[in-house]
């Protein structure tokens, strides 16, 4: 568990992140979303240690990172895996010895033990007959999945993804969403993901926090969005007419109540859509 | 003020880059890879830059040289000495400070701004000791022996135009090679290279590893990085010509 309290962080004269707390589960795909800009990079890299906090504090396990020695650091370093939003490659390295680097550089296993366990995540992310291809040579999709194998090849404990869904198309989106969502609970992973993928958002978002101009907005579960009534919340993620409509039918889905101030020709629009009668007051099957 | 601000950044890259290393066979691997990147990679340049410029001060002297009573020993002796003291030391690192150190600077700045720099330190591995340290001590190492081979093939090459040219004989200027040699000025531009070899990596390096922004500003900072190796190496040039000599 990653627990952050009262995290706050300028950069010169421009407040960034204003004392955002929040708790990070083990075995939960745990979100933080926000606009462009509202700051959720700097939190995540305040997690991490890229950044000091000017203020605050970052619990792993209980133990504050900002407060114990380098060498608890860097053991706690050690459990942390990172996808970032470019993937991040070593493009010197080819597919294999990128995912080789940290049992290289933190285990004294054989080579072939190494090997095989370079496999294993790769097969794990699906990623077959790429070993010798250097990072220019494969496409965007595989470069993630390279980046995640790479991220849990020494079991991490915690895994920080930064905007995953970047750049790629909405079906390979799904499926880093779903392998991330896998390895998180097959190992039991505090995840963390930096995201505005409105698809990763109602897929896997077990636990998300909504960051808006550097404060905590709000926070639930991808369930919980679909209620909400924070309107700043409602505006970034149902940005759309299209998303508004799909937010009101699954409202009404789970409740079985229109929403107040709908319009007529939405109302006939879900009960052909949905091949239900509403009646005067937006219940189901009354009249 | 912004003098003082990067000369502190530097200090403090400095001092950040002796830790004790993570895992010593991979820093060995990382710096026996700088010293085939760095040396064998610049032998090429250096070469022929070194033949050509023994070539030319041989035929630029012997034009000089018009009186009859001077020896055309005097020729070999102008060519070693200006090889030696000058032109393999000075000139050799000015074109190396743009081959290796706009490879440093662009190689890092490119690891900063596609977060690799990021992803090492997250690993928990010391990004100072593991990707600059290597490159300093590997340029300390390859740069004085390349040096030493520019000194050579540029003597040769002054040997070889001499002769081709009929300006004087090949044994004559072997003659002259050897007469009233120094061997402290060979010290003196070794002293001067393993100085050249710390400007022209650690400058790079630290505008590479600083540096914030895009593909453009990579191309600023390695621009940067060369034109400041560049003086500072003309600087301590001509600081360490007034000491030593």
């Amino acid at each position: 568990m990653i627990e952050i309290k009262n995290i706050k962080k300028s950069f010169g004269n421009k407040t960034v992140l204003k004392g955002i707390d929040s708790v990070f589960f083990d075995g939960k795909c745990n979100l933080i979303i926000g606009a462009s800009g509202s700051g959720k990079t700097v939190l995540i890299k305040c997690m991490v240690g890229l950044f000091q906090p000017d203020n605050g504090e970052v619990l792993y396990a209980g133990k504050n990172f900002f407060d114990i020695s380098n060498v608890q650091k860097k053991n706690i370093r050690k459990e942390i895996g990172m996808l970032f939003q470019g993937s991040a490659l070593f493009d010197s390295l080819t597919v294999e010895q990128n995912v080789m680097f940290p049992l290289e550089m933190f285990t004294n296993d054989k080579y072939s033990i190494k090997r095989k366990r370079v496999n294993e995540v790769l097969a794990r992310v699906n990623i077959v007959d790429a070993n010798k291809k250097y990072p220019a040579e494969i496409s965007g999709g595989m470069k993630k999945r390279v980046a995640l194998a790479r991220a849990i090849v020494l079991n991490p404990k915690y895994l920080f993804c930064d905007e995953p869904n970047s750049g790629l198309d909405p079906q390979t989106s799904l499926v880093i969403d779903k392998l991330i969502r896998e390895i998180t609970t097959e190992f039991n992973i505090t995840t963390v993901i930096n995201t505005h993928d409105m698809n990763s958002v109602m897929e896997i978002g077990d636990n998300i926090l909504y960051v808006f101009q550097g404060e905590k907005e709000w926070e639930g579960t991808n369930k919980d969005i679909i209620l909400s009534k924070n309107e700043k919340l409602n505006d970034f993620i149902f940005a759309s007419a299209f998303l508004k409509d799909a937010k009101t039918m699954r409202t009404i889905q789970e409740t079985g109540v229109i929403p107040e101030g709908i319009k007529e020709e939405l109302r006939d629009s879900i009960e052909e859509n949905l091949n239900i009668d509403l009646d005067k007051d937006g219940f189901i099957g009354k009249n | 003020m912004k003098i003082i601000k990067e000369f502190g950044q530097f200090i403090k890259m400095f001092n950040g880059m002796f830790r004790t290393p993570e895992n010593r066979k991979m820093y060995w691997k990382q710096f026996m890879l700088q010293c085939n990147d760095i040396g064998i990679g610049s032998l090429g340049i250096i070469t022929i830059i070194s033949v050509f410029i023994g070539a030319v001060s041989t035929l630029q002297t012997a034009y000089q040289l018009v009186s009859p009573i001077i020896p055309k020993t005097t020729i070999a002796q102008i060519v070693r000495d200006s090889v030696i003291l000058e032109f393999a030391p000075t000139l050799s690192c000015i074109v190396l400070a743009g081959v290796v150190g706009s490879k440093i600077a662009s190689e890092l700045g490119n690891m900063r701004v596609s977060e690799q720099i990021d992803a090492l330190e997250i690993m928990g591995i010391n990004t100072k000791a593991y990707l600059i340290l290597p490159k300093i001590l590997a340029g300390l190492i390859m740069i004085p022996l390349l040096i030493i081979v520019s000194m050579v093939l540029g003597i040769w090459g002054g040997r070889l135009a001499g002769n081709l040219s009929g300006i004087i004989d090949a044994s004559i200027f072997d003659k002259g090679v050897l007469m009233d040699f120094l061997p402290y000025n060979v010290i003196f531009a070794l002293t001067k290279s393993f100085v050249f070899a710390f400007l022209i990596t650690a400058i790079p390096a630290f505008y590479g590893y600083y540096v914030k922004g895009g593909a453009l500003e990579i191309g600023k900072a390695s621009t940067r990085a060369v034109v400041v190796a560049c003086v500072l190496l003309l600087l301590a040039d001509y600081v360490l010509s007034f000491l030593m000599l």
